[in-house]
């Protein structure tokens, strides 16, 4: 097979002296659909940057349909035949489909005026090609995700991309949605075109592409045919050594309840009900999860559970003390932590040091502060034992957060909250987008804090995570609880799923 | 309170509005597309200041309409490239850069004034032109509506036709596709191959366009001298009006009528006994109240589309 994009020798070194890729060579087929794959902070958006033309690298060559190729700007990568959709979808909210589709090569029927209904010809007809429906006249900021992206993917072919990189193109998708986008790129591959497809689910490569490539610390690991690899393989190519999928071991000890949830409900702004009378319990030395589909209510009671909305009715009890509508302060003196499920906007500040970001909750205590001075060195000591301890990859405590990778300012969150030595920890999404070797760091920690004692509230919309940590398993649909299961042994993701898209219900 | 309801109630009211409109409607045009493009022009203020005062003097010396509005034109659009200029070169901070030409369209113009007039508050002793007056065919015959609609200054049926200018400009090319996309999202403007500095640039250079008329009208129209600060603060209600208009045509408009009206209201009440520190309060006033139910309006429609996610 002719190789359509030849990259040799790549490096990359970002002004901040991290080296993102150290000398990186890749061979892509033409008509095959490519997977990259690798930890965050591997080094593998930097390499697609590079090709796309937004990164400029230290040294390295770009080869592309056989030639030599100068890429200075995505505008060059364009004119090749190269076209990205970002994992930020680059489209103008209320700008209808076809003009967003449009944009940059309008049509005009003289020197000023745009010709509308040539662009949404041009729609139709691009639409039709490639069988991806989308609907010309409507704003994008009307139409859900899968639909954008679809847009995104039109965008692209339509300007004559042969060859297309998705960047983590499934990590704002439903299963559902992923399943189509799938078939398109299956469609996409018989009219000729290549595809990279840059994830770190394991399943998804397996499903999808032809080759992997697996990176890892700014290099290229191996590639390999996909039917060659099982996932198993991959996650070890990734991560470099074994990681475990099988479930945890349940708790040994488990005491008396610690958290309580009475008759919860709340209903928003619109008036319409988002939770309907949620009880529950945490023992200590228990983790009970909460399956279901992201917008069932979830983020309302999470809120709810950390002082940042009060619900309309029932009441919160930790131990026999009445928890109801205490400010998020308090609630943390009481100590009930919380990792939110958007890192970036809830769980870190992200222009300020790692030190900053692990005492916000515990500055005005001693020893960190003595009267109204705060004491540095000591947090500096205790800083660099929480990065020690939480193996976060930082090259002092005194860099801003932004410097480190996804996985990374993760960890910087959980090392924060799971060291105040927290009696209830709110767990939302706790390892959305973050890689494989983090997301067992970060399972383990977890695990750790509820043989400690702690009770622990698992939210997630990934199965997998809820079925290999939970002691108990709760789903929750359209804003109650559809299903309640203490025993977990044996239980499948399909099993969740029937209550999750509201098939079933169970006895709750 | 009779003869003050007698007195709103009749034609000269109506017509008043659209007199006292124009030199709002104007700037908050200007405010509008370059607010759509992503990068507000809070300059007008200054922008107006200069055009005005550049109107006044030119048409002293040369006693040429034409060369007035030239001149004056081509001050405003200079006054949007020297923000473009700071802001999207130098990468000041639009705001501040924005307020120091504001600052220096004040002191510059006063000194220029003094210099010229041997005046530090009015060009009065200057003999300046203004622009004719239109008397509409058929529509003057008309009762009432031609009396409102009838007669006006040149400007003010440009600053009319502008808001249709301004439609089509936005809805109907490429340049306005250009300036809405930037505006909302300019990664995905770049990532299509559009001069995103190049997008704002322009918006700024109209945005200064319209200024410039504002500022031309108020000295040539509205009265027939300059004076200092003359546009008391109309470059800042015009950020208010576009605003509560949404940026967008008819919105202006009708948000730049309001402000007329209101403007309107409290110069018919300055013969009522009324203190006039009070009548002149209220276009400032109604500035403030508006603003707050636009931004408790705008609250409570975020909220509800957080509470959609």
């Amino acid at each position: 097979m002719v190789a359509i994009l030849e990259a040799k020798n790549i490096v990359k070194v970002y002004p901040n002296g991290v080296v993102a890729n150290k000398g990186v060579s890749i061979s892509v087929e033409e008509n095959t659909i490519h997977a990259l794959v690798g930890e965050n902070g591997s080094g593998k958006t930097t390499l697609m940057k590079v090709i796309f033309g937004i990164e400029k690298p230290q040294d390295g060559e770009v080869f592309f349909q056989g030639r030599k190729v100068q890429v200075k700007n995505p505008h060059d990568a364009i004119a090749l035949g190269i076209g990205m959709v970002h994992q930020h979808f680059m489209l103008a909210p209320d700008l209808t489909v076809a003009e967003n589709l449009v944009l940059g090569q309008e049509p005009l029927k003289n020197k000023f005026v745009l010709d509308t209904k040539k662009a949404q010809e041009i729609t139709q007809e691009i639409s039709e090609k490639y069988k991806l429906p989308v609907p010309p006249n409507k704003k994008i900021k009307d139409l859900p995700l899968g639909i954008k992206q679809r847009v995104e993917i039109l965008k692209v072919l339509l300007r004559n991309a042969k060859l297309l990189i998705l960047d983590e193109p499934t990590s704002v998708l439903t299963p559902q949605e992923t399943e189509v986008l799938f078939q398109t790129l299956r469609e996409l591959k018989k009219y000729g075109k290549t595809i990279i497809f840059i994830s770190h689910k394991l399943k998804e490569i397996k499903e999808i592409s032809d080759k992997v490539t697996v990176m890892r610390d700014g290099r290229i690991i191996d590639t390999r045919d996909a039917n060659e690899l099982s996932e198993h393989d991959i996650s070890f190519l990734m991560v470099g050594r074994d990681i475990s999928y099988e479930r945890v071991s349940a708790s040994e000890a488990i005491g008396e309840p610690l958290l309580k949830v009475n008759n919860i409900s709340f209903t928003n702004e619109e008036n319409s009900p988002v939770l309907k009378n949620i009880s529950f319990e945490i023992k200590a030395g228990e983790i009970v999860g909460l399956a279901g589909i992201e917008g069932n209510g979830q983020n309302e009671l999470v809120e709810i559970l950390t002082g940042l909305r009060k619900a309309d009715k029932g009441e919160l009890f930790l131990k026999q003390e009445n928890i109801n509508n205490l400010s998020p302060r308090k609630l943390r003196e009481k100590k009930i932590c919380y990792i939110p499920a958007d890192r970036m906007k809830n769980g870190v500040a992200e222009k300020t040091t790692l030190e900053e970001n692990f005492i916000v909750d515990r500055y005005c205590q001693p020893p960190f502060s003595r009267g109204f001075r705060l004491n540095w060195k000591y947090i500096e000591k205790y800083s660099k034992e929480l990065i020690r301890k939480f193996q976060i990859l930082a090259h002092s405590s005194k860099a801003t957060v932004d410097s480190l990778s996804g996985g990374n300012i993760q960890k910087v969150v959980v090392a924060r909250e799971l060291s105040a030595d927290p009696k209830i920890i709110v767990a939302d999404q706790p390892t959305r987008g973050i890689d494989v070797g983090s997301e067992e760091l970060v399972h383990n920690l977890l695990i750790d804090a509820r043989d400690k004692g702690s009770a622990v509230f698992l939210i997630s919309a990934n199965l997998d995570e809820i079925i290999k940590l939970s002691s108990k398993i709760m789903v929750i649909y359209q804003g109650e609880i559809v299903a309640r299961f203490d025993k977990i042994d044996g239980i499948r993701d399909v099993d969740l799923g029937h209550y999750m898209l509201g098939l079933k219900r169970g006895e709750v | 309170m009779g003869p003050l309801l007698d007195s709103i109630l009749s034609p000269a009211f109506g017509f008043a509005i659209l007199r006292i409109m124009t030199p709002i409607l104007f700037p908050t045009i200007g405010v509008a597309i370059s607010s759509l493009a992503g990068s507000i022009n809070i300059a007008m203020e200054g922008t107006m200041l200069m055009s005005a005062f550049t109107g006044v003097i030119v048409s002293y010396f040369t006693k040429n309409i034409y060369l007035a509005l030239l001149a004056g034109i081509l001050v405003g659009v200079t006054m949007g490239f020297v923000l473009g200029y700071f802001h999207l070169k130098l990468k000041a901070d639009i705001i501040l850069s924005a307020i120091a030409l504001n600052m220096f369209a004040s002191g510059f113009t006063i000194f220029m004034l003094f210099l010229i007039a041997k005046d530090k508050g009015t060009s009065i002793s200057l003999r300046s032109l203004v622009f004719p007056d239109i008397h509409l065919p058929l529509i003057k015959e008309i009762p009432i509506i031609g009396e409102i609609l009838s007669g006006h200054n040149l400007l003010t049926y440009v600053a009319i036709l502008s808001i249709i200018f301004m439609y089509f400009l936005i809805y109907k090319t490429r340049l306005g596709l250009r300036i809405r996309a930037v505006g909302q999202n300019p990664d995905a403007a770049e990532s299509v191959g559009i001069d995103v500095k190049r997008i704002k640039l322009y918006s700024l250079l109209i945005s200064g366009f319209f200024g410039a008329l504002g500022g031309l009208y108020l000295s040539m129209g509205y009265v027939s001298w300059f004076g200092r600060d003359m546009t008391a603060g109309r470059g800042f209600i015009a950020v208010a009006a576009s605003n509560l208009g949404g940026h967008l045509p008819l919105g202006v408009f009708i948000s730049s009528l309001f402000f007329g009206l209101i403007n309107a209201i409290s110069i018919y009440l300055a013969p009522l006994r009324l203190p006039s520190e009070f009548t002149h309060l209220i276009p400032y006033v109604t500035t403030i109240i508006a603003l707050t139910f636009y931004s408790i309006r705008m609250t409570r429609k975020k909220k509800a589309y957080k509470g959609k996610i």
